[in-house]
This record gives structure tokens, C-alpha cells and sequence, in this order.
């Protein structure tokens, strides 16, 4: 009984509270992306087959693209910040997203013919090969000091990322490094975003293992205790994460910050219990992602910014809020 | 019953137990003593599989931890390591109930709930129930890790120094609850402890290493003489008879 009471006590406050508001901006931001654009939306009285058109080949699946990038990258960060104990880790300050990034450019390079099947292998085998190691440097780190892990991290991704420009540059490819490392949306239409279900399906399989990742997140006792094969949910959560990064840098390019704001966001109010945050995780990233997506179409009208820039820009500001608010609370 | 066989252990070039050969009979609560780098850790550390077993073999009730699955020996034995430094934001509630998690899979049911109101109550955490362990003082959220160990409802509980962080009161209370498990449910509970005078208070039976070798075992009366403590301890400590309890003066003379 009292069982049932606490729980629905909890359901009513701010979580519940979240997302009966989540629901309706989601709704909002949906509809205004449909309704952004260039070109007319001719939406008087009935729905002319052109515009029919213009939102199933254009419309709807840059939408879709903005929410599914966004709710997979921000579930991306949640399981790397568990898995290495550190709130402040996501695939741009891991060396995931430039790893992946590599992986492409060579692919691009030594085999121009490959399907996009085996660009994208090679591509999330890259990724997760550079997390991994990324994982044993800061096995060496003292655990004293947290912010050692993001900052090893980015040195790592910026030196990953150099190789990348130098290659790209040498061999004329500076574009395409480019378009991998800035996520925008401006070019997908039907046909070229759904690789991105893929990070649909790696978000399911994420809520699969919910549990097993918050128990890792405990430390290698208390899984052995609870009886949980560490290493084998450590490769899990590295192959999803490296999937997500490479699904992503693959149709609309990196978005950096998602997974490390979003998170973090929903944290202070819900916790940590994986399995409970996830779907709030996934909400936000892709309700942000898409504001973003929309205000960058809005903003120089009829022009474009970058998803990835807004969000940039955004991000960084929340960030420094949710780091220095911490502080305040602590001090 | 514990039997742990022949079981060595070098760190590099260094041995840090050599030939131990132990049977602990079911039920009851053992101490494990003894100073300062007798390998009591890395004992505790090997039985509970935290350490791979390099000579020797341990058994409870006959399941190898070699080659017994985690997942079966999660069900057998149920382990807090003395460092174990939650850093996630998790309720006291949530936090317990992953001690659930080798019965339940993911999947909790009327059984777990019930179990997990019970370690809330049994260490007195009903009213922390809702409050993220980053928000409690030490001693509370020792008390809520003990408690996780305590649903995942095994036959053996072993705890590796678990009065590090408690003051005197809690300290007591822990003791008296490991005391209470043992009578009530029949657990069998191993505890590496520091302080000799609380072993005896509460242990059944103690086990002392040192230098990587058994160096005694026995009751409390057997093992509380001052000749045993000197030789354990290197040093010369006094016993005397409190109110029918030994209590052993090492803090000063």
C-alpha cells in the first residue's frame, strides 16, 4: 500500500509534470516544422497534392531526422556519462563523433565505390574502436579529478579531428569533413535520413539494457555483486553509443553538446535510474535538436544556420549555467 | 559452508596469502582480523570472485566461484566492498532495489517490492526512502548500501570493513543488525573488522590472518588472550573483563 502511495506521489510531481509538458512543445515544435520553409505551404481550405508532396518528401522527414538525431545522440551521451562515471563525457568530448568521422574519410578515400552499408560499418567500427581506447586512457586517470576525463577526451578528439582536416585537405575532400562535423538538416528529404532509424532502433535496444548500464554505472563491485557481466554491458552500451555517433555523422552530421546537456538537464530533477530517465532523455534531445533546427530556418529567413550551430551556441549557455549553478549549490 | 582451499595469492613478485586453508560452517558471523597488510582484503576480494583466484579453490555450498556463473553465485553470496563509492543520482529506494536485480532481471515483481520495504524498514530508511543517496551523510548511505545487500536475499553476506564511515552509534546498530540476520534468517555473514573489541562483541567466530597466513581461529574466548592478540599484533595488549565481555586495551599503554 504504502508501496503504490509513493510511487503516484512521485508521478505527480515534477517528472509527471515534465512530461505533460514535453507532450505539447513536442506537438508545437512538430507543427512549426511542417509549417517552416522556403517553400509555400499552401494549406488554405484543402491539402493540394503538392503539398502533400512537399511534406512527405521534404517536411516530415526533415522532422523526423531533427528528432530522431536529437533523442538518440542525447540517449548516446546518458550511457557513456554512466558507463565512465562522469557527467560530463558525450561522443564529441569521447573522440567518438571524429573517430567515426575518420573512419568515413578513409573509407571515402580507398574504396569511392562502397554501398553506404559498408561505409557505414566501417564508420561505426571507427568510432567504436576510437572509444575504446578512449575508455582504457582513462582507466589511467585519478578519479579525483573529473574534469581530466572530457579534457583527455577532447585533446583526443582534436587530434583525431586533425587528422581528419589534414587527409580531407591533402585530397580535397575538406567538404565532406565538414558537412560530418556540422549537423544540419537542410539536406534531407525522403530517401537520404533513414539510416537514422537506426539510431531508432539502437534507442530500444539502449531501454533494453536500462538497468544493467545505471549498475555499471555503480563500479565493477557492485556489478560483480549484483552477478552483472561488466565488460560484456560496457561493450554494449560502446557499440550503441558508436552506432548513434556513426548513423549520425553519416546523414545530417555531428551535433555536438546534445549528449552532454540534455542529460544533464534531466538529471537534476530525475536522477539517475537509467530505465526512468531514458524516455525524458530521448524527448528533450529531440524536442531541443528540432527547436533548434527550426529557429536556424527562421533566424535569416530565407537563408539557413545549422542546427548544430544553434544548438552550439544554446548549449554552451545552458552548460555553463548547469556547471556553475552545481557549484553554488555545493558552495 | 565456506571452504576455501589451498588458496594463494601474489601481487607481482610479492605473496600476499600464502597456502590459506579455511572451513567456515553455515550460519553464524565470522570476523576476519588481523593488521594491516595480512591479506585480509585481498582474501575478502577473492571470495567474492572482485579477484581471480591465481592457486586454490573457494567453494560455498560447493559452488566453485571459479566456475560457477556470476549470475548464480549473485543469487549465493552478496558482497559490499569497504571503497564502494555510488556516484550515481540514485533514490534510496532505487539504490536498494537493484539488489533485487539477480532475482528479477529487470523484471520486478510483488515479491521484490515486499523485500525492499523490508530492508527499508529493517535499517530504518522508510523516511530516506525518496531522497538521492548524493544528499545523505555517510553513515546513511552506508547503512542504504548494506541494505542492498541485504535484499538481494543470500545465504552468505560479505562485508569488507562496513564500519569505516560509522560512528559509534551506528557502528552498533550495523553490528546488531549483521547479529540479527544471523540469528533470525540463519545467514551465514563474513565481516573483515578492524576493531578486535567489536569482533569479539559480536562475532561467533574469529579468524585471524597474518602475513598472508591463517594465524588463528576460534571463538571469541579462544582467540581474546593477551598471548594471541601480542603475537597477532606484534605488540603487547592487555585484556581485561568488563561486565563478562573481554575487552581488549590496544589504544593505549
Amino acid at each position: 500500500m504504502t508501496r503504490t502511495r509513493d510511487r503516484s506521489k512521485r508521478l505527480q510531481g515534477v517528472p509527471a509534470g515534465l512530461f505533460w509538458l514535453a507532450g505539447p512543445v513536442l506537438a508545437g515544435l512538430v507543427v512549426a516544422s511542417l509549417l517552416t520553409g522556403v517553400a509555400d505551404l499552401d494549406l488554405d481550405g484543402r491539402f493540394s497534392g503538392e503539398a502533400v508532396e512537399l511534406l512527405l518528401v521534404s517536411r516530415l522527414p526533415r522532422t523526423l531526422a531533427a528528432l530522431l538525431s536529437g533523442a538518440s545522440l542525447a540517449v548516446a551521451g546518458t550511457i557513456m556519462q554512466m558507463l565512465a562515471r562522469n557527467r560530463f563525457v558525450e561522443p564529441t568530448t569521447a573522440g567518438t563523433a571524429e573517430c567515426a568521422a575518420l573512419g568515413l574519410l578513409l573509407v571515402t578515400l580507398l574504396l569511392p565505390s562502397s554501398s553506404l552499408f559498408i561505409k557505414m560499418i566501417v564508420a561505426s567500427a571507427s568510432a567504436l574502436a576510437g572509444t575504446a581506447l578512449f575508455v582504457t586512457l582513462i582507466r589511467r586517470l585519478p578519479p579525483t579529478q573529473p574534469l581530466m576525463i572530457p579534457l583527455t577526451g577532447i585533446v583526443f578528439g582534436s587530434v583525431v579531428g586533425s587528422v581528419v582536416m589534414f587527409i580531407a585537405y591533402e585530397t580535397d575532400l575538406l567538404q565532406y569533413a565538414g558537412v560530418w562535423m556540422t549537423g544540419e538538416f537542410s539536406g534531407v528529404v525522403k530517401g537520404r535520413y533513414e539510416l537514422l532509424w537506426g539510431s531508432g532502433a539502437a534507442l530500444v535496444i539502449a531501454y533494453v539494457f536500462a538497468d544493467r548500464f545505471t549498475i555499471a554505472g555503480m563500479g565493477k563491485d557492485v556489478s560483480v555483486s549484483l552477478g552483472l557481466n561488466y565488460r560484456q554491458v560496457l561493450w554494449i552500451g560502446l557499440l550503441i553509443v558508436s552506432q548513434i555517433t556513426a548513423f549520425t555523422v553519416i546523414t545530417v552530421g555531428m551535433l555536438p553538446f546534445v549528449g552532454l546537456v540534455v542529460p544533464n538537464i534531466v538529471r537534476r530533477t530525475m536522477g539517475d535510474n537509467t530505465r526512468q530517465v531514458l524516455p525524458l532523455v530521448a524527448l528533450t534531445g529531440g524536442a531541443l535538436v528540432l527547436a533548434s533546427d527550426v529557429i536556424g530556418r527562421l533566424i535569416r529567413y530565407p537563408y539557413e544556420i545549422p542546427a548544430a550551430t544553434i544548438f552550439g551556441v544554446a548549449g554552451t549557455a545552458i552548460f555553463l549555467w548547469l556547471l556553475f549553478s552545481r557549484q553554488a549549490q555545493r558552495g | 559452508m565456506i571452504e576455501i582451499d589451498n588458496v594463494s595469492f601474489r601481487h607481482g613478485v610479492a605473496p600476499v596469502l600464502q597456502d590459506v586453508t579455511l572451513l567456515l560452517p553455515k550460519g553464524g558471523l565470522t570476523a576476519l582480523v588481523g593488521p594491516n597488510g595480512a591479506g585480509k582484503s585481498t582474501l575478502f576480494s577473492l571470495m567474492a570472485r572482485l579477484l581471480k583466484l591465481q592457486s586454490g579453490e573457494i567453494r560455498f555450498d560447493g559452488m566453485d566461484v571459479a566456475t560457477t556463473t556470476s549470475m548464480e553465485l549473485a543469487r549465493k553470496i552478496a558482497i559490499l566492498r569497504q571503497d564502494t563509492h555510488v556516484t550515481a543520482r540514485l533514490t534510496v529506494r532505487d539504490l536498494i532495489g537493484f539488489g533485487r536485480f539477480p532475482h528479477h532481471r529487470g523484471r520486478p515483481g510483488p515479491d521484490d517490492e515486499e523485500m525492499i520495504e523490508k530492508g527499508l524498514e529493517l535499517f530504518e530508511l522508510s523516511g530516506l526512502s525518496e531522497r538521492y543517496i548524493d544528499e545523505l551523510s555517510g553513515g546513511q548511505r552506508q547503512r542504504a548500501l548494506v541494505a542492498m545487500a541485504y535484499v538481494q536475499d543470500t545465504d552468505y553476506l560479505l562485508l569488507d570493513e562496513p564500519l569505516n564511515n560509522l560512528d559509534m552509534h551506528f557502528a552498533r546498530t550495523l553490528m546488531k543488525q549483521l547479529r540479527y540476520l544471523a540469528d533470525r534468517y540463519g545467514k551465514t555473514i563474513v565481516v573483515v573488522l578492524h576493531d578486535i573489541n567489536y569482533a569479539a562483541a559480536y562475532a561467533d567466530r574469529i579468524v585471524a590472518l597474518k602475513d598472508g597466513r591463517l594465524s588463528a581461529q576460534g571463538t571469541p574466548e579462544e582467540i581474546m588472550t593477551a598471548d594471541c592478540l601480542g603475537a597477532l599484533f606484534d605488540m603487547e595488549i592487555v585484556i581485561e573483563t568488563v561486565r563478562g565481555r573481554r575487552i581488549a586495551l590496544h589504544h593505549a599503554g
